[in-house]
């Protein structure tokens, strides 16, 4: 128990997915600008990188390693994941079109976010077992939808400011990020079992 | 000449770090140093003239609907040999940039830059398309990493510019690396307004 616990505390604050890793900065930037998409981006995340990971690691494990085929880890991973946000796309519209509509817009994107084959490669390299990974990818998800809510409410409020001109929109965002990553150094040392 | 505006146009005009703001989880990710900038730069951009130069010889045969689809197995196809090789040759250069080397299949410049120029134009204009931009992208990289460097270590390239005493090490830690792009992108805007 204590180790997912840890995988938990370190994957959302000590070792955070935008502020420690530099993954998924993207739709960080893209998508921070309202607080309802962040909020409907983080879910969205969530939900793809849990299944995609749970999908990349049974690929993995249970086909590319026994034929000896790790070689095609990439090519094989990324078009898992591009069917694979198709298909909920697909399977979310018939069955629940509520959720689709909430999460409908953000999920073309996240076939090219960088954050989800980042957390499906990275939990091939740590060595997790199955239900690891999925603890690992929900924790990550986790800490990206908190970074994106956390920054989103920060940019409705930079909005306001009057900034230097050259400074304004991408630049200050990223300053402000960086002072965020500073608030993160913070949780750096904590260890669980 | 018009081969040689192409370049000019990715290298600056249309400078991927600065001016187009793409594939920025490298960007920030790799650049500690101004040498892994580089080497991270110069990765990208040998994927990037690989893949470019094969969309552009196979775009007559693919079919529009399945387009993107095919583009990133080749990008993929491009970076799986790069890993490979870099695992083969440059173990440590391999170890120091880890996880970003397989990541370059979903840095948006690349499709971006085969959906967008590779799709439209023959085969050597996309060479010279793919040279620009990956120069450009490697360029940017590269004085992200010398400034981080310096700020916080005192060096450029290994050279030492001032005791490293003196430098603060926030700059080459995760935050220095946003508030870096921050002000660079800021002065460049600056320059431009002049």
């Amino acid at each position: 128990m204590l180790a997912y616990i840890s995988i938990f505390i370190t994957a959302v604050f000590v070792n955070n997915i935008v502020f420690a890793q530099f993954l998924g900065i993207c739709p960080f930037m893209g998508v921070s600008k309202k607080m309802s998409s962040a909020v409907g981006m983080g879910a969205a995340v969530a939900f793809v990188m849990t299944i995609a990971t749970a999908v990349t690691w049974l690929l993995y494990n249970y086909v590319l390693m026994p034929f000896g085929l790790d070689f095609m880890q990439t090519i094989a991973f990324i078009l898992v994941i591009a069917a694979l946000v198709q298909m909920l796309e697909i399977i979310l519209k018939k069955v629940t079109p509520s959720l689709y509509k909430a999460l409908g817009v953000f999920l073309p994107l996240i076939t090219t976010n960088c954050a989800v084959l980042g957390v499906a490669i990275s939990v091939v390299q740590k060595d997790f077992d199955l239900l690891m990974s999925v603890t690992y990818a929900l924790s990550t998800a986790i800490g990206f939808a908190m970074a994106l809510g956390i920054f989103a409410g920060i940019r409705t409020r930079l909005e306001l400011v009057d900034v230097p001109a050259p400074l304004r929109g991408t630049p200050i965002a990223l300053i402000s990020a960086g002072i965020l990553a500073m608030a993160f150094m913070g949780f750096a040392g904590i260890h669980i079992g | 000449m018009k081969y040689l505006d192409i370049i000019y146009n990715g290298l600056v005009r249309e400078n991927p770090v600065f001016v187009l703001l793409l594939g920025m989880c490298p960007t920030l990710g790799t650049t500690g140093s101004a040498l892994s900038g580089m080497s991270m730069g110069l990765a990208t951009a040998s994927v990037l003239v690989c893949s470019n130069m094969s969309v552009s010889a196979i775009k007559s045969f693919v079919p529009p609907a399945v387009r993107i689809p095919v583009y990133i197995v080749v990008i993929a196809t491009f970076v799986s040999v790069l890993q490979l090789l870099l695992a083969a040759y440059m173990p440590a250069l391999n170890a120091t940039l880890g996880i970003f080397i397989p990541l370059i299949v979903v840095n948006c410049i690349l499709l971006g830059r085969a959906e967008a120029f590779a799709s439209r134009h023959g085969v050597v204009a996309s060479a010279c398309d793919g040279i620009g931009i990956g120069l450009g992208f490697t360029f940017g990289l590269t004085l992200l990493g010398a400034l981080r460097e310096f700020l916080g270590t005192g060096r450029v390239f290994d050279i030492v510019v001032y005791p490293e005493s003196f430098g603060s090490l926030i700059f080459v830690l995760a935050p220095g690396a946003f508030i870096a792009l921050g002000l660079l992108i800021g002065l460049f805007n600056y320059i431009k307004s002049r």
